[in-house]
This record gives C-alpha cells, sequence and structure tokens, in this order.
C-alpha cells in the first residue's frame, strides 16, 4: 500500500478528513519552499503538494501562473524540486505528490524521471495535461517505481467517463471543483456534492476535491462532502504577500492551522 | 488515399494526442464526435463548398509568375492566391468550415487565439455572418504590430482580450483562450487556426484547409499537363502547408517543402523554427517538436512575422518530417524581406510576411531545378496588415 494510501486511510479510520496543500515549489526560491514545506507540516497539513513551474501553465490562474514565474526566474528544475524532497523526506514522512504539466517530465526523461522521482521520496504525481488516454507511455514507469499517478476529475466528466476513469484510481482521486483554472471563483460544494457522493461510492481510494477553496469556511464547506481539501491559490497568494518579510512562516502556520481546525 | 492518419487517438505516428486537463476532455471527444458526423453527413460538404464558392471567393486562381521565373531562371513558379480569399488569407477555410460545424453543434459563443490577427479576423468574419458572439486572444505584443487586423476584428463585433502573460505573444494567447475554454467549455466552440491543438484539431484544420491541394492539383494538371515537383508553403502552426501538402501526400515524385522563420538566423537563436531545431515534447494539447530548454521550458520564439511566431509546430508537421516524407528548411527576416519586396516590384503582387519566407525559399529552389520543373507555391496571405512592419524596417515612417 502506497504512503498516500496508509495515511489517506488512517485519517478516514478515526472519523478525520486530510488537508492537502499546494504551493509553488521555487517561488521565491527552494530555500524558502524548503522552510515552507516544513511550517505545512508542523501546523497540520496533511499531505503536501508541491507544484514545480512550467513555462505555459494552461490550467492555471494568475496567482498560481505568476507564482511559477518567479520560481522560473529563481532557477527551479524539476531536478532541484527533486533535491529539495529527499532534503524534507530526512525529517518527514508525510505524503508529497508533485504537480504540474507533462513537458519538463518528459524533457527528463520518464524512465529517469521515475527513479530520481522514487528516490527522493516522492509519492505520487499528478500531470494537469496528462489523461488516461495518454498516460500509457509513463504509467508503467511510476508503476515500477512505486509512485501513485493521480487521477482528476471534473464536472464536466460524465458518469460513464467517471467510472471508468474513478476505477483506476491510485493514491487519491482529484476532483477539480469547477469548470475553470485555479485560483478563479469560490467553490459551490452544495452544487458538487452529488457528483462527489456518486465518486466516493465508486471509487477505491478516497476523494479530494479542490480549486477555489479560500477560506477556512470553504474547507469546512468541503470537508463535509469529501475526504480531503485542496487548498492551492489561497495559500500561494498569501505566500507571495508576505514573500520576503520575516512573519512569511508564521503567516504560513497561522493560516494552515486555520484550515485544519475548520475540517 | 492510402495515407491514412491520424489513428483513431488522433495520434500521427508519436505526435499529436490530445494533452489537455479534465475538465476539457468531454468537450474534445463531443468535438471529435460532431466532426466526424459531418464528414458522413454529405449536406455539410456541400454547405461547406457553397460558402467557400460564394462567400469566400473560391477557387482562388493559379497564378503563374513568369517575372519570378525568368529571374531565377529555373522552374516555373506557380502561386496559389490565397491572398485573393475574402478576408486576405487561407485562414478562412478553416473558420468556415469549424463555425459550420459549431452552429450544428449548437454552440452560440466562438473563441479564437490569433497571431498576426488574420485567424482573429476571419472567426470575427464568420462569426459576423452567423450571429455568434466572438472572443479573440492576442498577445500584447502581437496587438502592437499588428493594429490594423485589431481594429478590423472590432470593427466585426469581436471582443479583443489583450493577453499580457507570459511573452505576449501567438503562445499565450493559446494559453489564455484554452484558460477562458476550459471556464467556458459547455457553450463555447474553439476555433484553433493551425493545425496544431490537441485531436481532433489537427485533423480537423487540415481537412478543411485541403481545399487549398485539391484546386491546386486539378489547376496544375490543365496549366501543365502533369503534377508539380515540388509544393512549398510558409510554416507557422503549419495549416497553409498542410491544405496544399495533404492532396499531394500519396503523390511520391511531388516533394513537400515546407519554410520556417529562421528569424535572426539559426545560429542566433532568435527563431521560430521548431522543426529545424526544436525538440519532441507537450504544448497546447499535443505532441510535437517544440523550441525548449534543456529542462522542458518553453522558449520565446521571434520572427519578423507575427504569424509564424510559434515555437511549436503542427503535429502532422512534425510526423511528415520523421517519415521522410517532408522536408523542413528555413528563411530569416532578411530574406523574408528581400522576397517580400522582390514579389511586389516584379508581379505586382504584396505578400503577407509570412507568405514572403515560402517566397524566399525559392531562391535557392528554383535555380536548383530544370526549366521544364514546376513549382508550386501557396501565397497564403496578402500583405497590407504588415505594410507598417515592412516601413519600419526600411526606415520610413509612415
Amino acid at each position: 500500500m502506497s504512503n498516500i494510501s496508509a495515511t489517506l486511510n488512517a485519517l478516514k479510520a478515526r472519523g478525520k478528513k486530510a488537508l492537502v496543500t499546494f504551493i509553488t515549489a521555487g517561488d521565491p526560491d527552494l530555500a524558502t519552499s524548503e522552510q515552507i514545506v516544513h511550517a505545512l507540516i508542523e501546523s497540520g497539513a496533511d499531505l503536501i503538494e508541491l507544484g514545480f513551474p512550467f513555462s505555459d501553465p494552461m490550467a492555471d490562474g494568475p496567482t498560481i501562473q505568476l507564482a511559477s514565474e518567479r520560481a522560473l526566474e529563481a532557477g527551479t528544475t524539476l531536478r532541484g524540486v527533486l533535491e529539495m524532497v529527499a532534503r524534507v523526506r530526512q525529517h518527514s514522512n508525510v505524503p508529497i505528490v508533485l504537480m504540474g504539466y507533462y513537458n519538463p517530465v518528459f524533457c527528463y526523461g520518464l524512465e529517469a524521471f521515475a527513479r530520481d522521482a522514487a528516490s527522493a521520496g516522492v509519492d505520487g504525481l499528478l500531470l494537469v495535461d496528462l489523461p488516461p488516454e495518454e498516460a500509457e507511455e509513463l504509467h508503467p514507469a511510476l508503476r515500477g517505481a512505486g509512485i501513485d499517478l493521480i487521477t482528476l476529475l471534473a464536472p464536466t466528466s460524465d458518469a460513464a467517463r467517471s467510472a471508468r476513469l474513478a476505477s483506476a484510481g491510485e493514491g487519491f482521486l482529484y476532483y477539480v471543483s469547477m469548470t475553470g483554472v485555479t485560483g478563479s471563483k469560490q467553490v459551490d460544494a452544495g452544487a458538487i456534492s452529488a457528483a462527489v457522493h456518486d465518486l466516493k461510492e465508486r471509487s477505491p481510494v478516497p476523494v479530494a476535491v479542490g480549486f477555489g477553496v479560500a477560506t477556512p469556511d470553504d474547507a469546512t464547506a468541503v470537508a463535509r462532502i469529501a475526504d480531503a481539501v485542496v487548498v492551492g491559490s489561497a495559500l500561494v497568494k498569501l505566500i507571495a504577500e508576505f514573500s520576503g518579510s520575516p512573519g512569511l512562516l508564521d503567516e504560513v502556520r497561522g493560516f494552515v492551522r486555520q484550515l485544519k481546525a475548520a475540517i | 488515399m492510402s495515407y491514412q492518419q491520424p489513428d483513431l487517438r488522433g495520434h500521427f505516428g508519436q505526435f499529436g494526442g490530445r494533452y489537455v486537463a479534465e475538465t476539457l476532455m468531454p468537450a474534445l471527444l463531443e468535438l471529435e464526435e460532431g466532426y466526424r458526423q459531418c464528414l458522413a453527413d454529405p449536406s455539410f460538404q456541400s454547405e461547406f463548398e457553397s460558402y467557400l464558392k460564394n462567400y469566400v471567393g473560391r477557387p482562388s486562381p493559379l497564378y503563374f509568375a513568369r517575372r519570378l521565373t525568368e529571374h531565377w531562371g529555373g522552374a516555373k513558379i506557380y502561386l496559389k492566391r490565397e491572398d485573393l480569399n475574402h478576408t486576405g488569407a487561407h485562414k478562412v477555410n478553416n473558420t468556415v468550415g469549424q463555425i459550420l460545424l459549431a452552429r450544428r453543434m449548437g454552440k452560440s459563443k466562438v473563441i479564437a487565439e490569433t497571431g498576426a490577427g488574420q485567424h482573429g479576423v476571419a472567426t470575427a468574419t464568420v462569426a459576423a455572418l452567423f450571429g455568434l458572439e466572438c472572443d479573440v486572444f492576442m498577445g500584447a505584443e502581437d496587438i502592437r504590430r499588428q493594429s490594423l487586423n485589431v481594429f478590423r476584428m472590432k470593427l466585426l463585433g469581436a471582443r479583443v482580450h489583450e493577453v499580457t502573460s507570459g511573452t505576449s505573444t501567438l503562445k499565450d494567447a493559446m494559453n489564455e483562450a484554452l484558460r477562458y475554454w476550459v471556464t467556458h467549455v459547455r457553450d463555447t466552440f474553439y476555433v484553433i487556426g493551425t493545425v496544431a491543438g490537441p485531436h481532433p484539431y489537427p485533423q480537423m484544420v487540415r481537412d478543411f484547409q485541403a481545399v487549398i491541394g485539391r484546386e491546386a492539383k486539378v489547376q496544375i494538371l490543365e496549366a501543365e499537363g502533369r503534377l508539380p515537383d515540388a509544393a512549398v508553403a510558409c510554416i507557422g502552426g503549419g495549416s497553409n502547408a498542410m491544405g496544399l501538402f495533404y492532396p499531394f501526400v500519396d503523390d511520391s515524385a511531388v516533394r513537400l517543402i515546407g519554410v520556417e522563420a529562421a528569424g535572426l538566423g539559426m545560429a542566433s537563436g532568435r527563431h521560430a523554427a521548431s522543426i529545424t531545431a526544436g525538440r519532441v515534447g507537450v504544448l497546447h494539447g499535443n505532441k510535437t517538436y517544440l523550441l525548449q530548454d534543456d529542462n522542458g521550458q518553453i522558449q520565446h520564439a521571434h520572427s519578423i512575422s507575427a504569424g509564424l511566431d510559434y515555437p511549436g509546430v503542427g503535429p502532422e508537421h512534425a510526423y511528415l518530417k520523421d517519415l521522410g516524407r517532408a522536408e523542413y528548411v528555413s528563411a530569416t527576416d532578411d530574406e523574408a524581406l528581400a522576397a517580400f519586396r522582390m514579389l511586389t516590384e516584379m508581379e505586382g503582387i504584396i505578400p503577407a510576411l509570412e507568405s514572403a519566407h515560402a517566397i524566399a525559399h525559392l531562391a535557392k529552389l528554383a535555380p536548383e531545378l530544370s526549366r521544364e520543373a514546376v513549382i508550386l507555391v501557396c501565397l497564403s496571405g496578402r500583405g497590407d496588415k504588415d505594410i507598417h512592419t515592412v516601413a519600419e524596417a526600411m526606415g520610413f515612417e509612415l
């Protein structure tokens, strides 16, 4: 059983919901990101999503677009992100999922990436522009390396497609709460609750819901219907606001504690 | 036709495919089904042909460029005059096809990305014709250098969204169009302007543009009694080239030659020659040759012509290159400008700067071939939109 599954199942068994936090690795630089990751873990994040930057983030809104740009300007590479994960692993066993676009991974080399990611301690990979139809060239390498390939579902996926995708889920299923890019609108938990409920019935793995979760109240609403709540842009925005200031880590800890308490 | 591409999953060999966010997958599957139905429906084909004839002004002439031929002293040069189409370029063949499809699918809104503005204008034009809402995404840098086209789009009733993210050019306009589509996917049809993007776009756009090559084949057989020795076209995304090449792909004696933009020269690193200098990668929903750095980050393309300023290329071109069926060369900004002036002064035809790249390659190709040989060049658009750019390059203030 993967680290992701073990962690999420243990929480579920205790009747708890998981808090998943997303940050763009390398914004403002990898050293700061590493400190932020420790702060996230200390304040209650159950699973860390690390976004690796790409020049053309076509599914992201301005918050994460700009974070990606800053990370690239700081010289962040996928290799550098893996090295950071390896350092974090010396102190923590919290599940870590790398999230991003396919091209940097394809460029790295699929076998090489799977091997290096596994050895760095990456538990899962979420590629926004790699649907299951195109994942076959990558999946065997990941399976061989023991890395979960996280499947995304959206409100536009019909029942048949959702069922098919859900049944092959690894680690957790990520239900994108809206037709939109990251950080664009507030999540409407009511509108998606039936779909998420159906998904939970069909899914062999826990279901996380993300996009548009900005406040503790949003997190509470989503936690009522999902097994895990993902907070991304709101956290990235906070980091951008306090970047360079001595209070950055305290702000991050404060926000994450509020979110954790809310679910 | 013995050449059957793409396969059922939208792949041309290893290229193509559907690399998109899950939110868009159902829309693409719906689009594929909608397109498949149109292909099987004779009434769609006749409706399309009727608009091409009565609205676009097809067939476009195949013109023997006598003075250009004499100047190079080699093969006979024939120009396929897509510049004479309504809206001034080949783009309209595709927008008519896609918007007819959008209507059949019940979509009332269309969006488009645009580089030089020709595809934006062609989309806004056909949207106006059918009373559809139209939003066009254009990079801030391109808006500046193609202000005539921007104004035309607005006059036609389209909203033009200025894109300032990334490099503010075509690739960023496409990113923004994709973001908008993800957000409005249920009622909006995305009219992609070239043979790139997720399946079924590369196939669909090629099929709509293939009228260029089909007509040219009939016309050249009439004029010369034989097939050409070479078919030449400029390559940005590659739609006018695929339109010219596709009907000749099984005619192995016809060389297919695509001319990319070498910008300030291949050695300078400031160009848009994705096939010549790119590596395989995934962008905008397809796997193809891309200009990218060692970390898989997409690089800035450069070309004096906005329409060729794209760091990728249609996946079918990538496939034809690997197959060895088509050859890909390049022409610099200076060579294109010289060709622009030559065609203007010798034939009285002002070409788009994009098309001038194809003309530029004749300097090398025509003298290589005998006087009996025949070269077919796609003149993909007219150059009114480029007058300011050319004036600037020549040091004139208009």
